[in-house]
């Protein structure tokens, strides 16, 4: 078996109760860009239990092929099933590339199904790129704390694997009717590889946007002093269309949920407008922002290395000049109407 | 019971500074910690010592010899007994290397084990990767991003944390579980155990203790290379202003308006 005989490039598609995880599509949309560099085709794979309207939707997003596994001893995510499914699927179809997200559910699936292939995989990469010579993938990544980047090569085994990082690749746009070739995948007796017992699930239950979803993020740091004046942000994020994100001292003084964190231990987000509120900016909130089209800095110390990322900086007290912002906003908006 | 607990040495990324000249990593009084998530792993391991008394927990470090100091300090926090894995043969590893080398180890020194416990990801590398390989070598189910872990019987009842939810496992021993790093503060030495942890003994492994095949340990043994590392582009610098308040908001509505946000 040589490496040549591996061809197409192959997603693997979360859903979490018949809901596709929007990395999913980013997924889709650079894969659809490798394929073309390759002269090959993308096959999405996706696995659960009565998901029979997931196919279609994939198709408009760029999947040329889905496999699907509908089973009810995969309806839930657990390591062992999903890894023997994902395992059958790569030996029988041979992909050169196959790509997950780097979620908590990627994050545990691509190391086993990698070791099972006896291939390498190269963590929460936020650029793959095709090298013109030798046609191999180019996978980079932050590492050491998001100091450094790195770029790695999986010269002699297949396929050649990554987890990316949500909220990087771009999806592509939606084609209304966009056909894929549909295979039900049987995969004999799947129950016997479930190893573990789900006793309980708890939900975290949220009414806020998802800051990766959001097209405009206020972010809080230490310099909002207290939860309460996260309040003055959320009024700002009403009053634009977008929604209150924060840096990690922010999260670990416990004035916001965690699911709210921006940088390389929380979200990476790439908004419209990322409004940066008394964080001073260490290089791992910046890692997960720095990608914003535009990035507005208010920071009473001149020398936050928030400013270096900013397109504008302004050196000031965000107390008070957010609420200022906020009321002007707010007539600009009434003229209009 | 017998818990293994893998832990490795990293340099505190919190501590690294960037060189505002060149961009580069200035790597000097950069001080070596005990990998935050591993310790959390240590610590969740001693807590079912605490309930368990007749719980053995066997420390494994695969690193340069200056990793004696994590194995030292885990000595320090209560563990029984701690393995340094070193030998030159073994440098270059990714994690498929590294994996298969800890798993390997553990296989053929440290054969009696009812759990596995590894942090989920050190600070160095970010992967995630090395504690489910590891189950993957071995044959075990494994869990990652464990919030708490329980030792009922001869099941373990883990806190699976995932971004908007958590499921309650019930997974039959032996497992492989990996811990997060805020599930719990891990214990500080004792000035008794550190009295202790330099009368015991760091075994150390090297690549002929262990039966393991060439083609599976360093650079040999790893699928992947790094192609080139570089410090992150820098950004072009944008604008930066000091006024009063007001004239601060002004000019973020300005600004707004010239890129077409309202």
């Amino acid at each position: 078996m040589s490496k040549e005989d591996y061809k197409g490039v192959m997603v693997f598609v979360q859903q979490v109760d018949g809901e596709i995880t929007p990395v999913s599509f980013e997924l889709l949309g650079k894969a659809t860009e490798l394929a073309k560099d390759l002269d090959t085709k993308v096959t999405a794979v996706v696995i659960g239990n009565d998901i029979q309207d997931l196919p279609p939707v994939l198709a408009e997003y760029g999947a040329d092929r889905v496999l699907v596994i509908d089973d009810p001893a995969v309806k839930k995510y657990m390591t062992e099933p999903y890894v023997h499914v994902m395992h059958t699927v790569i030996e029988d179809y041979k992909p050169e590339i196959v790509l997950f997200g780097a979620t908590a559910i990627g994050r545990d699936l691509a190391p086993r199904v990698s070791a099972r292939c006896h291939t390498g995989l190269t963590a929460d990469c936020t650029k793959l790129e095709i090298d013109e010579n030798d046609k191999g993938l180019m996978m980079t990544r932050p590492a050491f704390g998001g100091n450094l980047m790195a770029t790695i090569l999986c010269p002699d085994h297949r396929p050649q694997m990554s987890t990316v990082r949500p909220g990087v690749m771009q999806k592509n746009e939606r084609v209304p009717g966009r056909k894929a070739e549909v295979i039900a995948v049987d995969i004999p007796d799947l129950e016997d590889h479930v190893n573990m017992e789900i006793i309980d699930q708890i939900k975290n239950i949220t009414d806020k946007m998802d800051i990766q979803d959001a097209n405009v993020l206020v972010s809080g740091g230490r310099g909002m002093q207290s939860p309460e004046n996260f309040k003055i942000l959320e009024e700002l994020a009403d009053a634009l269309g977008g929604t209150v994100s924060s840096s990690r001292a922010a999260v670990d003084a416990g004035w916001v949920e965690k699911d709210r964190q921006v940088g390389q231990t929380g979200k990476t987000v790439r908004p419209n407008l990322y409004i940066a509120v008394g964080i001073s900016g260490a290089i791992q909130h910046l890692a997960g922002m720095e990608e914003s089209d535009v990035i507005i800095a208010i920071n009473k110390d001149e020398s936050a290395p928030i400013f270096s990322v900013a397109d504008y900086g302004i050196v000031g007290d965000g107390l008070k000049i957010v609420p200022l912002i906020t009321e002007a906003l707010k007539k600009e908006q009434a003229e209009k109407e | 019971m017998n818990i293994v607990v893998c832990a490795k040495q990293v340099p505190d990324t919190t501590e690294v500074r960037l060189d505002p000249e060149t961009g580069t990593l200035i790597r000097e009084g950069v001080p070596s910690i005990m990998n935050p998530d591993d310790k959390a792993g240590l610590e969740a391991a001693l807590q079912i010592k605490d309930e368990i008394p007749d719980t053995k927990i066997s420390v494994v470090s695969m690193g340069p010899e200056q990793a004696d100091d994590v194995l030292r300090e885990a000595l320090a926090m209560g563990a029984d007994e701690a393995y340094l894995v070193t030998d030159r043969r073994f440098g270059g590893a990714d994690t498929w290397a590294t994996s298969s080398t800890l798993a390997a180890t553990i296989k053929s020194i440290l054969g009696d084990y009812d759990l596995i416990i590894t942090g989920r990801q050190a600070i160095d590398g970010d992967t995630a990767q090395v504690g489910p390989q590891i189950a993957e070598h071995l044959g075990l189910p494994n869990v990652s991003y464990a919030e708490d872990i329980k030792v009922e019987g001869d099941h373990v009842i883990v806190k699976r944390q995932y971004e908007d939810s958590s499921d309650i496992l019930k997974v039959p021993m032996p497992a492989l579980i990996t811990a997060l790093g805020d599930m719990n503060e891990p214990r500080y030495m004792t000035p008794g155990g550190i009295h202790d942890a330099y009368q015991k003994e760091v075994k150390i492994i090297t690549r002929d203790d262990i039966d393991i095949d060439d083609g599976n340990i360093g650079l040999k043994g790893s699928p992947t290379r790094v192609k080139q590392s570089f410090p992150k582009p820098l950004k072009e610098p944008g604008k930066v202003v000091e006024f009063e308040p007001q004239q601060s908001a002004d000019f973020v509505i300005e600004k707004l308006k010239e890129k077409f946000i309202i």
